[in-house]
């Protein structure tokens, strides 16, 4: 009895104390990046890893339709960019100059989908995902 | 001349009561035909404002009250977000019925024509109110108001639903 108290006890302090400390954020981006990666390995049997340079360059790069992702990003994810048509500004995108970066897995799945049509017309593969986000993660501040 | 002053109160009565009837017609006539019934509602926003209209809809623009189009307009606007003025801007269903909601209860009231355009812009009011005797061309030109979808550019609170005369400035 009192031990199966204290067990309880214990469960409760462990999760008051998880609720505390809990970062205000629901992931980080390299968890982010985890998760698109068992996407990847999901998607492709051959899937070989992600590559910073090809992110880099699949961000600049038009892809058939009027925008690239840097045409509102700018070709610098640590500076401001500005929405093309409405002009209105939008913060970093790459995390060392933006912490709530793809820290909010429902807004990741949200915005990929949303822009991935815009620039592409179609939804980005967890490869091209994984590229763009391990390009921002190391862009510097 | 007697006879006349005899019927006088009469005749004042009956004259004072078509006027007024006249009066009334008018009134409820321009009720009626203002901006062709394409009228906003209240502009400014209702005191509580639902905060994931607020979130979702002042990411890529300002989020423009509910007030400023009918609830047709919206029903419209919102079925279509995949395809929203060349953006895909879509929602969560849960997202999209909140949003929804809000805007189709909060829509102008003054609205009396069938019509339910997609633009702001597009509407009668907004015509009037912003056409070349009040705005002169040469601004609309003005990169930094880009737009006439930029509220902002001019109407300073624009984002809080205050067009107020004001709170305009146009910039140079």
């Amino acid at each position: 009895m009192f031990r199966e108290f204290n067990v309880t006890l214990v469960c409760a302090l462990v999760v008051v104390a998880g609720l505390i400390s809990s970062p205000a954020f629901a992931q980080t981006p390299e968890e982010a990046l985890a998760a698109i990666q068992s996407d990847a390995a999901k998607a492709a049997s051959d899937f070989k890893g992600f590559s910073a340079a090809r992110g880099e360059n699949f961000f600049k790069t038009k892809h058939g339709n009027e925008w690239s992702c840097a045409s509102c990003h700018t070709e610098n994810p640590a500076a401001p960019g500005k929405h093309a048509k409405t002009g209105k500004v939008i913060q970093p995108f790459a995390p060392s100059a933006n912490a709530e970066r793809f820290t909010d897995p429902g807004k990741v799945a949200k915005w990929f989908k949303r822009n991935c049509n815009d620039v592409l017309d179609r939804v980005c593969t967890p490869q091209e995902k994984g590229d763009v986000l391990a390009y921002l993660l190391t862009v510097k501040k | 001349m007697s006879k006349y002053y005899k019927n006088f109160p009469r005749r004042l009565v009956s004259a004072l009561l078509v006027m007024g009837a006249t009066m009334s017609i008018a009134q409820a006539g321009d009720r009626v035909e203002k901006y062709s019934g394409e009228n906003r509602g209240k502009p400014a926003q209702p005191s509580q404002v639902n905060a994931k209209f607020q979130q979702e809809c002042s990411t890529c623009h300002i989020a423009y009250s509910p007030g400023l189009l009918p609830a047709a307009s919206w029903r419209k606007v919102m079925s279509g977000l995949d395809k929203h003025f060349g953006s895909d801007a879509s929602l969560t269903d849960q997202e999209d019925k909140e949003i929804t909601a809000f805007l189709v209860n909060n829509a102008s009231n003054r609205w009396n024509a069938s019509t339910a355009p997609l633009r702001i812009t597009e509407t009668a009011w907004f015509k009037h109110k912003h056409d070349s005797h009040e705005i002169p061309q040469a601004i609309w030109k003005n990169p930094k108001v880009k737009s006439p979808a930029n509220c902002a550019a001019c109407h300073q609170q624009a984002d809080r639903g205050d067009f107020s005369e004001r709170n305009i400035k146009i910039p140079k």
